[in-house]
């Protein structure tokens, strides 16, 4: 792991392990979604699609988690973090945690949060810490791989029939207000940038926007207009759906803690 | 002088172990070794043990904690033990990793290898041109993105008619 830990010390090293706590939970709760449409998808190609992705983001939440664990010192495992913790210990996007709903509501749910999350690795990869820098390279080769699936379908619905449109369109209205999240950073993600080299959320808004204008434009929809803006992933405050998708997700360990097989 | 023996002694087992791993099958693919495949990155045998480093294929591959008790499993099988495998992810594996003997055993196993231009077509949207595997015949049309596992894409060919498998290029 390189610099940053003795002068300014403690402080630093916290704001690492909150950052890469935060990107396993992000990654974690979206694997989780995308792993209740198993065996649902609505034709063979896009189940074997998600299956895959699913996979992605679960064994992205590994690294980051087994990472955190090794940050915090206190012997926490990938499966500790994963399974032991309450929805308030979580601080992911409340985007990531929204239902599935019609498969129009799980595209728009992946385009938004792809096209900025390879953003935001791209930024990651250029960080200062070597660990989290070699993970975001790892990882947005993939999501980049996503984002392009996810797009061809947002472009597929939105351009397809008088009913994919209009559905397509009613799942943006709904999803939207979410995405203001992804960039109304706090202390941690200030500090994020100011000592590791961390992305700067306000670039990477105006540079988010701007990608999803081309694909909104190709799929003959309009970008909203900012209106409410819920939030509270980051301080572990979420929506009312995080229980329900909690208690599936941990139900074994919290049943009989410290199953294995 | 000690040191310089000792040292040629460490190199020699280095070099028998990577020989050993020559035989640790992908799980998924078994015509490929875990080196064909571009996995191992290093061998270090030391006097605490013996480190072998491995990188992962994608973040959620299933097959890597198997991969890596495959690892431990045939080196203790040769009366080696103090086996630490370690995982590195710098460089990223990418397809450009297979080894040019894996991409022929690929070929021969009934999967096209991937072509040599990692990331670059990735990028560009275009399902990339790939020939059969059994009749090498270019006119060949991609059936799905997602196969059988998550490096693979499934493919036909119009010539011979038969279905198979493309190894995506990552």
């Amino acid at each position: 792991m390189a610099s940053k830990t003795s002068e300014s010390g403690g402080d630093d090293a916290a704001v690492l392990l909150a950052c890469v706590r935060r990107l396993g939970d992000n990654a974690l709760v979206l694997g989780q979604r995308l792993t209740e449409l198993v065996a649902h998808g609505p034709e063979l190609e896009e189940e074997l699609a998600n299956a895959n992705f699913a996979l992605d983001y679960i064994g992205q939440a590994r690294m980051f988690y087994s990472y955190a664990g090794e940050l915090e010192g206190q012997g926490r495992s990938e499966d500790d973090f994963a399974f032991l913790r309450d929805a308030h210990e979580f601080q992911n996007f409340l985007l990531l945690e929204q239902p599935n709903g019609h498969f129009g509501d799980t595209v728009v749910r992946q385009l938004l949060f792809q096209a900025f999350y390879v953003l935001q690795l791209a930024a990651f990869a250029q960080c200062s810490d070597e660990r989290l820098a070699s993970i975001a390279t790892r990882v947005v080769k993939e999501v980049r791989y996503h984002l392009r699936h996810s797009t061809q379908w947002f472009v597929r619905l939105g351009d397809g029939t008088d009913l994919s449109h209009a559905r397509v369109a009613e799942s943006v209205e709904r999803l939207w207000p979410y995405t203001s999240e992804l960039f109304d950073g706090d202390a941690i993600d200030d500090a994020m940038r100011v000592s590791w080299g961390g992305p700067d959320l306000d670039a990477l808004r105006g540079e988010w926007r701007r990608s999803l204008e081309f694909v909104f434009a190709d799929a003959g929809l309009r970008v909203p207009v900012d209106g409410w803006k819920p939030g509270g992933g980051r301080r572990g405050v979420h929506t009312e759906h995080m229980g329900y998708l909690l208690a599936e997700l941990q139900f074994m360990q919290r049943a009989y803690p410290g199953a294995a097989w | 002088m000690m040191v310089i023996r000792k040292h040629a002694r460490q190199e020699r087992l280095e070099a028998q172990i990577l020989a050993w791993l020559e035989d640790v099958a992908d799980p998924e693919i078994p015509v490929l070794s875990v080196v064909d495949l571009g996995i191992v990155r290093g061998v270090h045998a030391g006097a605490d043990g013996i480190e072998i480093e491995v990188t992962p294929t994608y973040s959620g591959c299933p097959a890597t904690d198997v991969i890596e008790q495959s690892i431990v499993d045939a080196l203790e099988e040769r009366g080696l033990n103090s086996i630490r495998v370690r995982r590195c992810l710098s460089p990223p594996w990418t397809t450009d990793w297979i080894s040019a003997a894996g991409r022929a055993k690929l070929a021969a196993y009934g999967i096209a290898p991937p072509d040599r231009s990692a990331d670059k077509r990735s990028l560009s949207g275009d399902a990339p041109r790939v020939s059969c595997p059994r009749c090498a015949s270019g006119n060949t049309a991609l059936v799905s993105q997602f196969g059988s596992t998550p490096c693979k894409a499934a493919y036909r060919c119009a010539s011979c008619l038969e279905p198979f498998e493309y190894f995506k290029c990552l």
